[in-house]
């Protein structure tokens, strides 16, 4: 059988290239982590993603691909051992990709937004960022599985795990409260046992560390965003 | 047991039309229902009660929004006529750029359209970029889906018609064969194929006075 090469672009505390690590590492997929500086970007980056200049970048036997949710189903489709990532009814697979769709284009871009402004534009990012949660909390309490993917980890949980770990970080640095337990008891109960999984629990960044870089983000973005 | 699929658009809608052409290329019945943007039905409401949009695709009583995850739906529910490639890293590809067109081209589109004044150089500059990286994409190519349309292709239904009165409502011209000529040439061969032709909004007058009264009369003097 041919040698199969996998290399992945990330940078550490990057919740999509971790995301993608996850996939990986789930399946037992071996394969080089490239460390990327996004703040000083290697010609090797920018030659892989003309594109986006981003990461992460998945490359598999010379073939490249970027934009982490497509990285996940190409992972899924490519190596189909358990666990199997995506549902295999139809339906229920529009389900998860529109439910991730819903958690980054809303709760993830209002949650980083909220954290780096100040006054009116912090208050309103907070508002959409609570909504878009109540809307996934509402999901979560649908879904009666120990994970959104079922009794495994699937699409879904590794779309929206960087609400288990990232938010609570950003809602620190943001001086924030968005996903209150009390509130949202579905979504901090399946946060837990998402945390709980000695794969996710193993392949997380250093906390203090997230802390550190973050409060720089909110102090440069502050003034642009 | 009585397949019932039903789809609430727009007309002038490039997205419900997306859905349209890959139904109609499947050669899927469904029953349509147009809906009034400013004054959205209960049933809509009722089927879509997070974004409150269209199109939603609703089979057997199954909700679907969001077009592009619509046409993965439609394409693993009815396999004739396939709208997505086999191969795992050419639907990587096909994905990336339907994600591409969506979320860079068109939001660089309106801006370089309709954005603010004074940034309408850098704005035009950087809707010309997306192209020239659609450009490169097409290649020699037929269509993005190579030999058949696909995926790519409809969810470039956007630039292969809808553009054009973009570009005509606002006064600023994006998608010039000069700098473009193989994407002006799939955009004329987009218009003119089976399944597409038939199923684009021809009012192209009532469609640009509608954006031109949505969205203003466009970011540039030229525009007169």
């Amino acid at each position: 059988m041919a040698s199969q090469e996998v290399k992945l672009l990330g940078f550490w505390v990057s919740p999509f290239s971790i995301r993608v690590e996850w996939a990986l590492k789930l399946k037992g997929v071996d394969y080089e982590y490239i460390e990327e500086d996004i703040f000083n970007k290697s010609s090797r980056l920018l030659e892989l993603n003309p594109v986006h200049k981003k990461v992460p970048v998945l490359v598999h036997d010379g073939k490249v691909m970027a934009e982490s949710f497509i990285l996940l189903e190409y992972i899924d489709e490519t190596w189909k051992q358990d666990p199997l990532l995506l549902p295999q009814d139809p339906y229920e697979r529009s389900k998860a990709r529109f439910w991730a769709r819903v958690a980054e284009e809303k709760l993830l871009e209002y949650s980083f937004t909220a954290m780096c402004t100040h006054g009116e534009k912090k208050e309103q990012a907070l508002k959409s960022a609570v909504e878009a949660a109540e809307k996934i909390e509402e999901e979560m309490k649908r879904n009666n599985k120990k994970f959104l993917g079922g009794e495994s980890i699937g699409y879904l949980d590794l779309a929206m795990g960087w609400i288990a770990y990232w938010l609570p970080v950003w809602e620190e640095v943001g001086s924030m409260q968005i996903v209150d337990p009390s509130q949202f008891p579905a979504t901090t109960a399946w946060s837990k046992r998402f945390l709980d999984h000695p794969v996710i629990k193993q392949n997380l960044p250093p906390r203090d560390k997230m802390l550190v870089y973050f409060h720089e983000r909110r102090k440069i973005l502050g003034g642009l965003v | 047991m009585a397949e019932e699929v039903l789809l609430f658009g727009v007309w002038g809608s490039p997205f419900s039309r997306r859905v349209e052409m890959a139904l109609k290329l499947k050669g899927i019945q469904y029953k349509y229902f147009e809906e009034e943007l400013t004054n959205k039905s209960p049933t809509l409401l009722k089927y879509n009660p997070i974004h409150k949009k269209i199109p939603v695709l609703v089979h057997n009583g199954k909700p679907i929004a969001e077009s592009q995850v619509i046409l993965e739906y439609i394409d693993e529910t009815w396999k004739d006529c396939p709208i997505f490639p086999k191969d795992p890293y050419e639907r990587a590809n096909a994905r990336f750029w339907a994600k591409f067109i969506d979320e860079k081209c068109l939001p660089g589109i309106f801006n370089a359209c309709w954005g603010e004044e004074k940034q309408h150089q850098n704005a035009v500059k950087e809707a010309c970029e997306h192209l020239k990286h659609l450009e490169n994409e097409i290649g020699e190519k037929k269509y993005f889906g190579g030999e058949a349309i696909g995926f790519v292709d409809i969810v470039a239904n956007i630039i292969g018609y809808w553009l054009g009165l973009f570009e005509e409502a606002s006064g600023t011209k994006l998608l010039t064969r000069e700098e473009f000529p193989k994407l002006s040439n799939w955009a004329d061969v987009f218009v003119s194929s089976c399944g597409i032709k038939e199923n684009l909004p021809l009012a192209r007058d009532k469609l640009i006075a509608y954006f031109r009264s949505r969205f203003g009369t466009g970011s540039t003097d030229a525009s007169k």
